[in-house]
């Protein structure tokens, strides 16, 4: 017998029906604040101030934990390669492959994963809290609109400074290879930027930049939409910022899965 | 007379989900005069406020200003409608990440595109008009106190000379002293602007001494609307209660007694 606390199949088909029918209005309300985003991003008036600032934020400030993270996968990376690659004797690989990681997969991916958690929980926090004390509605009041104000210079902020953040990733990265290469390995110092020089394609570098741009949205968007749409006062804002960080970790990964395929394979 | 009714309500509905807020809410205000609306929390208050405002749409009724319908109005035209428009919200929501004078003078610079000389200019002199001095233009908002932010909010409201100005529980959370200094300059203020008023509040002081009309919502209607001078012999045992605070009485709050 089924009683009413027990889970029922109607109960059952009722609660997948709810989860169903949330997840599509997630996926609407998203889609729709999308739109209003980019829509907003092309039309004027645009805010070079507001961009200009958020470029400070999101990129400048951004630096310090973007490049001691590429300084030290660089690293990694070279004595990785360097042990698997004794194996086989192909220990001479190091610097191609650590060029190539770097450039191609790590240099944007672990920078976006970087600024995700650390921008994507900013935003989320900082517009969650102005939507909670009301600072939202009083900018529509005072006639101006929050996705023109607040949404649009951070997507643009995120989607221009993201590339420019995983040049000096793949910069630091190459070099913390090098390092590691020159001081631990023993390689040659001109052979190894030799190596490093010849290796790299056109390809290599604008992949990794294209990810990026993408990433910077994912970042900016994920940021602005739990925040914007937070609700319950402290608890809301920190539910917004845990799922700011989270989703846009998973769009990141995803998408570089979606780029990769585009961009590689024949 | 028409011409006299600046904001007019007739049958405004609005419901979250199976929640019904505003039960066809119908009231209006006269040009200049000030309408407090009273009521328990979670009666609709704010939700009406707001659906005036256009922060929120209301599934059916009309919400006219000056003759003109402006529920769903976008772009442009609620731009418009906006440019008419001051709001002094209960928790001030000043702008954490600019000044005092900034925050005043946000309307004149993003709204009207008033270059930031000027506008700095007017803010520090509707500053003074809220008994703040200049130098509290410089501060940030998180630097003020409860009263002072109510100030900087009133000063915020009235920056670009408004037709209507809203106030949200405008003496919430303040001192009584604070909360006469606030009423005072909510009176002195809109008479010196002529501007139009709607207040809702729960501080009956406070509704005695803004309002011309007071008006009563209850469970999403309203239940009463009359003079302020009038309140007290309403002939509503609803106003009665809430006028005088007490517990007994038609209103019953939903709580789990022991």
């Amino acid at each position: 017998m089924w009683n009413n606390g027990g889970l029922s199949p109607l109960n059952f088909l009722a609660v997948i029906g709810q989860v169903v029918l949330a997840a599509f209005a997630d996926v609407g309300r998203l889609s729709q604040f999308l739109y209003n985003s980019v829509m907003h991003c092309i039309l004027p008036p645009i805010y070079p101030r507001l961009i200009f600032e958020q470029m400070v934020r999101i990129g400048y400030n951004s630096l310090p934990v973007v490049g001691l993270t590429a300084f030290f996968t660089g690293g990694v990376l070279a004595l990785q390669i360097f042990i698997g690659g004794s194996r086989f004797n192909a220990e001479s690989l190091v610097s191609s492959i650590v060029a190539l990681g770097i450039t191609r997969e790590l240099g944007p991916v672990l920078a976006g994963l970087m600024v995700a958690g650390r921008v994507s929980a900013a935003i989320a926090a900082e517009i969650g809290t102005m939507r909670v004390t009301e600072q939202i509605d009083a900018l529509v009041t005072l006639s101006t609109n929050p996705f023109k104000y607040l949404v649009a210079p951070r997507l643009i902020a995120a989607l221009v400074t993201l590339p420019l953040l995983v040049v000096v990733a793949d910069t630091i990265g190459i070099m913390g290879g090098y390092i590691v290469g020159t001081r631990s390995l023993g390689f040659n110092s001109g052979v190894y930027i030799k190596n490093t020089v010849d290796f790299i394609e056109f390809i290599d570098i604008f992949s990794g930049l294209a990810k990026s741009a993408v990433f910077g949205f994912i970042i900016a968007l994920m940021g602005c939409y739990h925040g914007f749409y937070s609700r319950g006062g402290a608890q809301g804002v920190g539910r917004a910022t845990t799922n700011a960080v989270v989703t846009a970790s998973i769009l990141i990964l995803a998408a570089n899965y979606v780029m990769t395929s585009l961009l590689f394979t024949e | 007379m028409s011409t006299d009714r600046h904001i007019v309500l007739e049958d405004v509905r609005k419901a979250f989900g199976p929640k019904h807020v505003l039960n066809g809410v119908t009231v209006d205000v006269e040009r200049g005069k000030s309408l407090v609306v009273i009521g328990g929390s979670g009666t609709g208050k704010s939700v009406m406020l707001k659906c005036i405002l256009g922060l929120l749409d209301p599934d059916s009724g009309s919400i006219k200003i000056d003759d003109r319908e402006v529920v769903g109005l976008r772009g442009s035209d609620r731009d418009a409608v906006m440019a008419k428009m001051g709001m002094l919200f209960q928790g001030a929501a000043l702008f954490d990440s600019l000044t005092v004078w900034e925050n005043v003078a946000f309307g004149l610079i993003q709204g009207k595109k008033m270059n930031r000389k000027d506008a700095k200019e007017i803010a520090i002199q509707k500053l003074g008009q809220v008994g703040l001095g200049a130098e509290v233009g410089e501060l940030s908002p998180a630097e003020l106190s409860g009263g002072m932010q109510k100030r900087v909010g009133l000063a915020r409201a009235i920056a670009a000379d408004p037709d209507i100005i809203f106030f949200d529980e405008p003496t919430t959370g303040l001192d009584p002293i604070m909360g006469d200094v606030i009423n005072d300059l909510i009176v002195h203020t809109v008479q010196e602007l002529g501007a139009t008023t709607v207040s809702i509040t729960h501080d009956m002081t406070s509704a005695r001494k803004i309002a011309d009309k007071i008006a009563m919502i209850y469970k999403g209607e309203m239940i009463w609307h009359g003079d302020a001078k009038d309140v007290d012999e309403s002939g509503s045992d609803y106003v009665e209660q809430f006028i005088h605070g007490s517990a007994d009485g038609p209103i019953q709050m939903e709580v789990l007694k022991p």
